[in-house]
C-alpha cells in the first residue's frame, strides 16, 4: 500500500527523469504509428481492392503478423542494424531511431490488416457506384480510406496501444540506456528487477493513464465528427 | 466534362447474360437512340435492372455485344446511372454532389457553385450540410439523382427511381427527370408503373423473363399491345 502512495507522490512531484522517459516513449510510439500508418493504410486498401494469385496467402500472412512476437521483431532489427549487419554502417543500433523502426515494423501488420478488412467491407458496398462514376484505382483507394476514416481510427489506436505497451523490441534495439533510450516499459522492467517497486508502479500508472487518455480523446473526436459527417 | 464522341445509339446485339445456370437476359436485340425517354417495363425478374447494368457497361454480356455510338468502350463515358438503392458516401449531401462533379472532371473552382445549383434542382439546398446517410429514402434518391446529373450525362439510366416514393415525391422526381430530358439527356428508365409510361415515355421496351417482347411507341404499346403478354400487362393481369 505504501508503495503505491510513493508512486503517486513521484508522479505528483513532476520528476524530471520520469518526464523525459514519458516523453521519449510517446515520441517513439507516435512516430512508429505515423510511419506504419503512411505505409499501412494504402497497403491495406490496395490489398482490399486487388485480386491476384497468392493474395489469400498474403492476407493470411498479414493477419498472422498482427501477433508477431515483439522480441523476434527486435532481434531481426537488431541483426539488421548491428555493426556487422547490412545496415550497420548507419550506426542506428541503441538509438531512438532504431526503436521507431522496430515498433513501426511491429505495428505495420496490425494497421494494414485492419485497414484491409475495413476497406474491403466498404468496397462491397461502394463498388458499383464508384465504377459507374468512372473512379480510377487511386481514387477508389482514397475514397474508401476517407469514408472508413472513423473505423480506421480504431486500427490506429490498436497499433498505438501495441507500440506503447510492448517492451521486447525497444529493450533489444534501444538497449534501455538511461536518459537516451529508456522508455516507460523498459523502465518498469528494470525498476522491478531492481526491486524499486514504487517507481515501477508509478511509471505503469502513467502508461495506463496516457493510453486511456489517447483512446478517450480519439473516441470523443470520432463521436463528434460522426455526428457531423455521418 | 463531356467527351466528344456520342454514346448513342445504345445498341444490344444478340446480348445474353447468364449467371451460373440462370439466364437473366436472353438474345436481346435492341437499339435505343436519342430523344424522349425510353421506359423499360416488365414484371419482377424480367431482367430490367440487368438491362440497365449492361447498358451502363457495369457488366459484360455472356454473349453478344453492347455498343455505345458504335463503340464497345465499356467505361462509364457520357453515361450516368441511378441505382434503385443508391449508395450514399459517408459525407455531407453537398460533398456527395461535389464528388460526382470532381469525378466528371468539373474544375475545382466551379464545383461549389455547381453543387449549389444541382442541390437546388432536386430541392435539397436546405439539407446541403446534412450527412447524406441521415437523409430519408426519398431525399437520398434525389441526392443520388443530383450526383448523377453532376456528370452532365448524355444518357441517364434510372432503376425504378420512384418505386418507394409517395405521389408528391414521385411527381417531384418525374419533373426533374423530364427537365433533364428536355435539356437533351436521353432517359432510359425501368418502371412497374403504367401511369409513369403514360406520363413520361416516348417508347417502351417490354421484357418478360429476360426476353424482349415489344419495343414500341408508348401510345401504341398502351392502346394496341402486339403480344398477349403485353396485353395482359397493360390490362393489369399478372404476367408470370
Amino acid at each position: 500500500m505504501s508503495e503505491s502512495v510513493n508512486a503517486w507522490h513521484l508522479i505528483a512531484s513532476g520528476d524530471a527523469t520520469l518526464f523525459a522517459i514519458v516523453r521519449l516513449s510517446l515520441a517513439v510510439s507516435l512516430m512508429a504509428v505515423t510511419f506504419a500508418m503512411i505505409v499501412g493504410l494504402p497497403l491495406g486498401a490496395a490489398l482490399a481492392l486487388t485480386r491476384f494469385p497468392g493474395r489469400s496467402a498474403i492476407v493470411v500472412l498479414l493477419n498472422g503478423f498482427m501477433g508477431l512476437p515483439p522480441v523476434v521483431v527486435g532481434l531481426t532489427v537488431y541483426l539488421l542494424l548491428s555493426r556487422s549487419g547490412p545496415l550497420g554502417e548507419l550506426g542506428l543500433l541503441f538509438t531512438p531511431t532504431a526503436m521507431v523502426i522496430a515498433q513501426a515494423l511491429l505495428v505495420l501488420p496490425i494497421i494494414a490488416a485492419l485497414t484491409r478488412q475495413t476497406v474491403e467491407d466498404l468496397w462491397l458496398e461502394y463498388r458499383e457506384e464508384l465504377s459507374a462514376m468512372g473512379v480510377g484505382r487511386g481514387g477508389q483507394i482514397a475514397t474508401l480510406l476517407w469514408d472508413s476514416r472513423f473505423s480506421l481510427v480504431t486500427a490506429l489506436l490498436a497499433g498505438f496501444g501495441r507500440a506503447a505497451a510492448e517492451v521486447g523490441t525497444v529493450m533489444i534495439v534501444g538497449g534501455n540506456i538511461d536518459g537516451f533510450t529508456r522508455t516507460m516499459t523498459t523502465a518498469i522492467a528494470l525498476e522491478t528487477s531492481k526491486g524499486n517497486l514504487p517507481l515501477a508502479l508509478g511509471v505503469g500508472l502513467i502508461l495506463i493513464f496516457l493510453i486511456l487518455l489517447i483512446n478517450a480523446t480519439a473516441w470523443a473526436v470520432r463521436v463528434w465528427s460522426e455526428q457531423r459527417a455521418g | 466534362m463531356r467527351a466528344a464522341a456520342s454514346d448513342l445509339p445504345l445498341a444490344f446485339d444478340d446480348v445474353s447474360l447468364t449467371v451460373g445456370a440462370t439466364t437473366i437476359v436472353e438474345r436481346l436485340n435492341l437499339t435505343i437512340g436519342p430523344g424522349a425517354p425510353t421506359l423499360i417495363l416488365g414484371p419482377n425478374g424480367s431482367g430490367k435492372t440487368s438491362l440497365l447494368r449492361l447498358g451502363m457497361g457495369l457488366v459484360s454480356p455472356s454473349a453478344g455485344n453492347v455498343t455505345w455510338g458504335g463503340r464497345a468502350d465499356g467505361g462509364p463515358g457520357r453515361r450516368a446511372i441511378l441505382f434503385q438503392k443508391p449508395v450514399m458516401l459517408r459525407r455531407s449531401a453537398a460533398a456527395n454532389v461535389a464528388y460526382g462533379l470532381a469525378q466528371s472532371g468539373c474544375p475545382r473552382g466551379l464545383r461549389a457553385q455547381r453543387t449549389e445549383e444541382l442541390l437546388a434542382r432536386v430541392g435539397l439546398l436546405d439539407l446541403a450540410s446534412r450527412p447524406a446517410r441521415r437523409l430519408s429514402g426519398g431525399e437520398q434518391q434525389r441526392l443520388a439523382l443530383a450526383r448523377a446529373l453532376a456528370r452532365q450525362p448524355e444518357v441517364l439510366l434510372l432503376d425504378e427511381p420512384t418505386a418507394s416514393l409517395d405521389p408528391a415525391a414521385t411527381r417531384f422526381v418525374e419533373e426533374i427527370i423530364l427537365a433533364a430530358a428536355h435539356s437533351g439527356t436521353k432517359i432510359i428508365m425501368t418502371t412497374h408503373d403504367l401511369g409513369q409510361v403514360r406520363r413520361l415515355a416516348r417508347d417502351v421496351v417490354f421484357l418478360v423473363r429476360g426476353r424482349l417482347f415489344e419495343h414500341a411507341d408508348a401510345g401504341d404499346f398502351l392502346d394496341r399491345p402486339a403480344t398477349p403478354q403485353a396485353a395482359a400487362f397493360v390490362r393489369g393481369d399478372l404476367v408470370l
